[in-house]
């Protein structure tokens, strides 16, 4: 890895990191919910009337929503590291000698 | 960042999904002729889809307390152009809307329209102007995946408004109140994709440098 992909990896880590130790103290019951859901609940705010005219085909129950989640997460990651694996090793046959893990 | 099932009024819900229909076919088409004229490029098609479906599935912590994910439009919308990512996005959008109840079928066309159509146009526009003005290459890449992230959430805010005018601020007014949800939500979460985006960039330009100069000549290094 070159120096600077590990500085953008430390980014993102610490963009993750940072607002978990923001709200390590925090009490709110809301925390860390969907903004998606605040958007709903600003749609109920401005227009109290509105109703919701559809509710979702199928709503993953319990755990078997995280198992969907993992699955997505797990095919993406999948073809992304199937791919960056094959060009990389592709890339390291055509040039032998060069150390490819390093920004020779 | 997506509307969820049946939070938009059935005559907005059908105008998204008239706006976007013609887009998606647009992108079928043009997708299916870039693989017919580059075969070998459909591995990195993979790659691009793959990055964002994970990304779409990573639902992050943010500074206000709230999570949120990022779309990973940006990478393939700069290789491929906003075909490929337009054709992508709905297949993000699709598996969401019907396996994990996230997003929706009847808002699937607003939210096609924000994140796959607006997103992936955004993102190709804003490399390329980044490549104009002479930016670094890396650096334009950041921006693209930044922006597309960011204006993502903006179009929805706006699809929102649109639907739900405030009754004191009109407009405008809905407009503010939704972006300052997604506002402070969504800048970090564009940082890290932006950031992101440029590691999985510099990855794949050093290992499949052909593949990528082949799809987007503007892709040629400059950094180093």
């Amino acid at each position: 890895m070159t120096k600077q992909n590990i500085a953008l990896l430390a980014a993102v880590i610490l963009l993750g990191v940072i607002p978990v130790l923001m709200h390590w103290n925090s009490k709110d019951e809301n925390l860390f919910t969907g903004a998606d859901d605040k958007a709903g609940k600003t749609i109920e705010s401005i227009n109290p009337d509105y109703k919701v005219w559809a509710e979702p085909v199928f709503e993953p129950a319990g755990e078997l929503a995280s198992l969907l989640f993992a699955l997505q997460a797990a095919i993406g990651a999948g073809l992304l590291g199937y791919a960056i694996g094959y060009y990389r090793g592709r890339h390291k046959s055509v040039n032998p000698g060069k150390e490819t893990g390093k920004n020779a | 960042m997506h509307i969820m099932e049946g939070y938009l009024p059935p005559m907005h819900a059908a105008i998204w999904h008239a706006a976007s229909l013609p887009f998606l076919g647009w992108g079928i088409w043009r997708l299916s002729k870039t693989i017919k004229e580059n075969p070998e490029s459909r591995l990195l098609l993979g790659a691009c889809g793959g990055y964002a479906f994970v990304l779409s599935s990573l639902k992050l912590p943010s500074l206000n307390g709230s999570c949120s994910h990022p779309t990973g439009i940006g990478l393939g919308a700069v290789i491929f152009g906003p075909p490929a990512m337009i054709v992508t996005g709905f297949a993000v959008l699709f598996f969401q809307a019907a396996l994990l109840a996230h997003g929706g079928f009847t808002t699937l066309g607003a939210n096609m329209f924000s994140m796959a159509i607006a997103g992936s146009f955004i993102s190709y526009g804003v490399f390329h102007a980044g490549k104009k003005l002479a930016l670094p290459l890396n650096v334009a890449v950041f921006f693209a995946a930044f922006a597309g992230d960011l204006g993502t959430y903006i179009v929805t805010s706006i699809q929102l408004a649109l639907a739900f005018p405030d009754s004191q601020g009109g407009y405008t007014g809905a407009m503010l109140k939704f972006l300052s949800v997604f506002a402070v939500t969504q800048l970090p979460l564009a940082l890290s994709e932006g950031f992101l985006t440029v590691l999985v960039m510099n990855m794949l330009r050093k290992f499949a440098p052909e593949e990528i100069l082949k799809l987007n000549s503007a892709l040629k290094g400059d950094s180093k």
